[in-house]
C-alpha cells in the first residue's frame, strides 16, 4: 500500500465542500470498483434472495392470502409478501460485507491509509456508508427486476418511491455493520457475525412472516420481532414500494441509523474507541 | 489490495444516471385509466343484507337489510329495479336501487337460489332448488306463467341472447337442461361433470359455459348440437386439486376471455375463450363465488363468501387491485347498467 495517498490528486489541500465531495467520490468509487471486480460477490448477493424467492416462496404459496394488511389493498401471494424482506436482506448482507471489508482493510493496513486523511473521521465513515449503500442499491434493483419477471408485481411508481427508503435502510444496516466491524478483531471471526447478527436479525423479523402470524405463534417472539430494527427496515421498504409511508418504521430506521452511526464514530476514534485499545493486528508496525 | 483510486470524473455519475433513467421510465408506465362510476350491489347470504359499492372510489357506500338468506341478485335491463332471491323468505324481492327499500315481493316458488331474466326484462326464470323445478314468473303481473320440472337441485340459470333458450343446471343430476322459452318444455339435456353450478352464454349465443363445482371443470357446450366442445380444467401450483371448485363464470362481450371463480381455491381463472387455455390465476378472497363486470368491462367484482369481502379485478391489466369488506358471507353481485 505504499504510496497510495499519492495516487489521489492531493485532496489534502482542499477541505472545502469540493474536497468533501472528492473524498466521498473516491471512497464510493473504490467500493464500486471493488464490487465490480468481484463478480462472484454480485452473483452471490443475487443468488441468496433468488433462492428464497424461487424455492422457499414457491413452497409457501398457499400460506398467505388469509388476511389483508397495510400497505396491501388485497390478498397477495407469498412471493409478493416476501420480496421487500428479501430486498432488505440483500442490504443486510451488504452492510455486513462492508463491515467485513473494514476488518480486512484493517488487517492489510489500507484502513490506516484511509484514516490518515485530513477529513473528519465521521465524514470518512459516512462516505464508507454511502459507498456501501450505492453497491446495495445496484443489487437491490437488479433483484427487483428479476422478481418482476417472476411475477412479483409492484406498482411501477413504487420502484421510485422506495429509493429513499432503500437509501435509509442501507445506511442503517451499514451503520450497524460499522459498529460490528469495530468489535471484530480478525477476519476469521466473521462467521460468528453471521450466526449472531445476520440470522437472528433476518429470521426474527417481518421479512418472512407477517407479525400477526408470529404473534399467533408466540407473544414473546412477536415482541422480539417488534424490537428488531430489521423488522422496521423491512416494513419501511414494504410501505414505500406501494407509495405509502409508515411513520413508526420510518422513525425507528432513522433513529437506529443515527445511534449506530454515532457509536461507529466513537468506536473508530483511536483516542476513545475500542479501536485504539485493540490496536492493529499483530505483525504490523503502528 | 486496490489502492485509493480517484474517481474518473467523466464516468462517475454514469451508473446513477442509468438508474435514474430506468426509474423514470418505470414511472411513465403507470397509465391512469379512469373508469366510469357504476353502482355495485352485493347480496350477503348470512348478513341478510345488501352492500352497495361505488365502482370509482371502491368503497362501501351503503348497507341495507333485506329478506333472509339473500343469494341470486340481478337488475332489470333499464337498471330501475333490483331482483333478489330471498331464499328463506321463499320470495323474490324487488328493490329500489337508490333507496334500497323492498318495493314488492314476487311469487318465486320455494327456496329460490339463482335466476335469469329474459333479455327483454320479463319474465324471470327462477331455480327452485328444493322442488326440482324452474318457475317462470311474469315480473309485471307477479304471476307464475309456468313451472318446469327439471333434474334434482337446479341452480345455474342462463338465457340465450336471442331469448329463445333457457338453460338450467341441476346440481345432483349433473345436467344442463335446455328449455324452449316458447313452450316451456325441455328440448335437450347435456351431461356435464359433477355439481354444475352456473351457466353462461357467449354474447353471440354460439357457446355455453357450464361450471362443475365438484368435477372441477368448465364444459363448453355448443347450444346448437348440444354437444360438449371442450372441457376446461384447472391446475394451480401449490393449491390442492380438491379445493378447485369452479362456480361463477363471466365472459367478455367479444367472447375472447372467460373469468371463472374457483371457490375455495381463492382464485379467479382467466381463460382464453377461443383456445380454452387458462392464461392466469388471480388471487382473491376466500371461497370466491360469483362474478360481475362493470358495463365497460374495465372492472370485475368477485364475492368471497368466507373472507366477507369483494375483490376488484382490473380487467385490461388482469390484476386484483383491491379487496373491500362487505357484509357476512357475500354471495351474489350485480353492477347497475348505468
Amino acid at each position: 500500500m505504499s504510496g497510495a495517498p499519492a495516487a489521489s490528486p492531493s485532496p489534502t489541500r482542499i477541505l472545502g465542500p469540493r474536497g468533501y465531495a472528492i473524498c466521498l467520490g473516491g471512497i464510493v468509487w473504490r467500493e464500486l470498483l471493488r464490487f465490480v471486480q468481484q463478480k462472484e460477490r454480485f452473483l452471490s448477493a443475487l443468488v441468496r434472495p433468488l433462492v428464497w424467492l424461487f424455492i422457499f416462496a414457491a413452497g409457501f404459496r398457499s400460506v398467505l392470502g388469509v388476511s389483508i394488511m397495510p400497505p396491501y389493498e388485497t390478498y397477495v401471494l407469498y412471493e409478493v409478501y416476501v420480496t421487500p424482506g428479501l430486498a432488505v436482506m440483500i442490504q443486510l448482507f451488504n452492510g455486513m460485507q462492508s463491515s467485513l471489508s473494514m476488518v480486512y482493510d484493517r488487517e492489510v493496513g489500507s484502513m490506516r491509509v484511509l484514516l490518515t486523511s485530513p477529513f473528519p473521521r465521521w465524514w470518512l465513515l459516512f462516505s464508507k456508508l454511502i459507498a456501501g449503500v450505492a453497491v446495495s442499491l445496484a443489487q437491490v434493483y437488479v433483484f427487483l427486476a428479476i422478481a418482476r419477471l417472476w411475477g412479483v408485481d409492484i406498482p411501477p411508481l413504487g420502484y421510485l418511491t422506495a429509493l429513499p427508503a432503500f437509501i435509509l435502510t442501507g445506511l442503517m444496516l451499514g451503520a450497524i455493520g460499522l459498529v460490528i466491524s469495530s468489535l471484530v478483531r480478525q477476519l476469521e471471526n466473521f462467521a460468528s457475525v453471521m450466526n449472531f447478527v445476520i440470522f437472528p436479525m433476518f429470521f426474527a423479523s417481518s421479512a418472512l412472516y407477517p407479525l400477526w402470524r408470529v404473534r399467533d405463534a408466540s407473544e414473546a417472539l412477536y415482541l422480539v420481532c417488534l424490537a428488531n430494527p430489521f423488522t422496521h427496515a423491512v416494513e419501511f421498504v414494504r410501505f414505500a414500494l406501494y407509495g405509502a409511508f409508515d411513520p413508526l418504521s420510518g422513525a425507528v430506521v432513522l433513529g437506529t441509523t443515527i445511534v449506530f452511526f454515532a457509536l461507529a464514530v466513537i468506536a473508530y476514534d483511536p483516542g476513545r474507541g475500542v479501536m485504539g485499545r485493540r490496536g492493529g493486528p499483530k505483525g504490523e508496525a503502528p | 489490495m486496490t489502492a485509493f483510486h480517484p474517481p474518473a470524473p467523466s464516468r462517475r455519475g454514469a451508473p446513477l444516471r442509468a438508474l435514474g433513467v430506468a426509474l423514470i421510465g418505470a414511472g411513465a408506465l403507470l397509465a391512469a385509466d379512469a373508469a366510469e362510476a357504476y353502482t355495485v350491489f352485493v347480496s350477503n347470504e348470512r348478513g341478510n343484507s345488501i352492500s352497495v359499492i361505488d365502482s370509482e372510489t371502491l368503497t362501501v357506500t351503503k348497507t341495507a337489510k333485506v329478506g333472509r338468506r339473500p343469494r341470486g341478485i340481478t337488475t332489470s335491463p333499464d337498471g330501475k329495479v333490483i331482483y333478489l332471491c330471498a331464499s328463506d323468505e321463499h320470495a323474490v324481492q324487488v328493490i329500489d336501487p337508490s333507496s334500497l327499500k323492498v318495493l314488492r315481493k314476487l311469487k318465486s316458488g320455494p327456496d329460490p337460489e339463482l335466476f335469469a331474466l329474459q333479455p327483454s326484462g320479463n319474465p324471470l326464470y327462477i331455480a327452485n332448488e328444493d322442488d326440482n323445478q324452474v318457475t317462470v314468473l311474469d315480473v309485471e303481473k307477479n304471476k307464475v306463467i309456468a313451472q318446469v320440472p327439471v333434474g334434482t337441485e337446479p341452480e345455474g340459470m342462463a338465457v340465450s341472447p336471442d331469448g329463445k333458450t333457457l338453460v338450467a343446471t341441476s346440481e345432483t343430476t349433473n345436467m344442463a337442461h335446455f328449455i324452449d322459452t316458447g313452450t316451456f318444455k325441455i328440448v335437450g339435456n347435456v351431461l356435464v361433470d359433477a355439481r354444475p353450478r352456473f351457466a353462461e352464454f357467449t354474447s353471440d349465443g354460439k357457446k355455453l359455459f357450464v361450471s362443475a363445482e365438484v368435477g372441477g371443470t368448465v364444459s363448453v357446450v355448443d347450444p346448437e348440437t348440444r354437444k360438449i366442445i371442450h372441457k376446461i380444467t384447472f391446475k394451480i401450483p401449490g393449491v390442492s386439486q380438491e379445493t378447485i371448485q369452479p362456480v361463477g363464470v363471466r365472459l367478455t362481450k367479444d367472447g375472447k376471455t372467460a373469468f371463472v371463480a374457483l371457490g375455495p381455491a381463492n382464485r379467479v381463472a382467466v381463460v382464453n375463450a377461443e383456445t380454452y387455455e387458462v392464461e392466469q390465476y388471480l388471487l382473491v378472497g376466500q371461497r370466491v363465488w360469483q362474478l360481475a363486470f362493470t358495463p365497460d368491462e374495465k372492472l370485475l367484482f368477485t364475492t368471497n363468501g368466507n373472507s366477507n369481502d369483494v375483490s376488484v379485478i382490473d380487467v385490461p391489466n388482469r390484476k386484483v387491485i383491491k379487496s373491500i369488506k362487505v357484509g357476512n358471507a357475500p354471495w351474489g353481485v350485480v353492477v347497475s347498467p348505468q
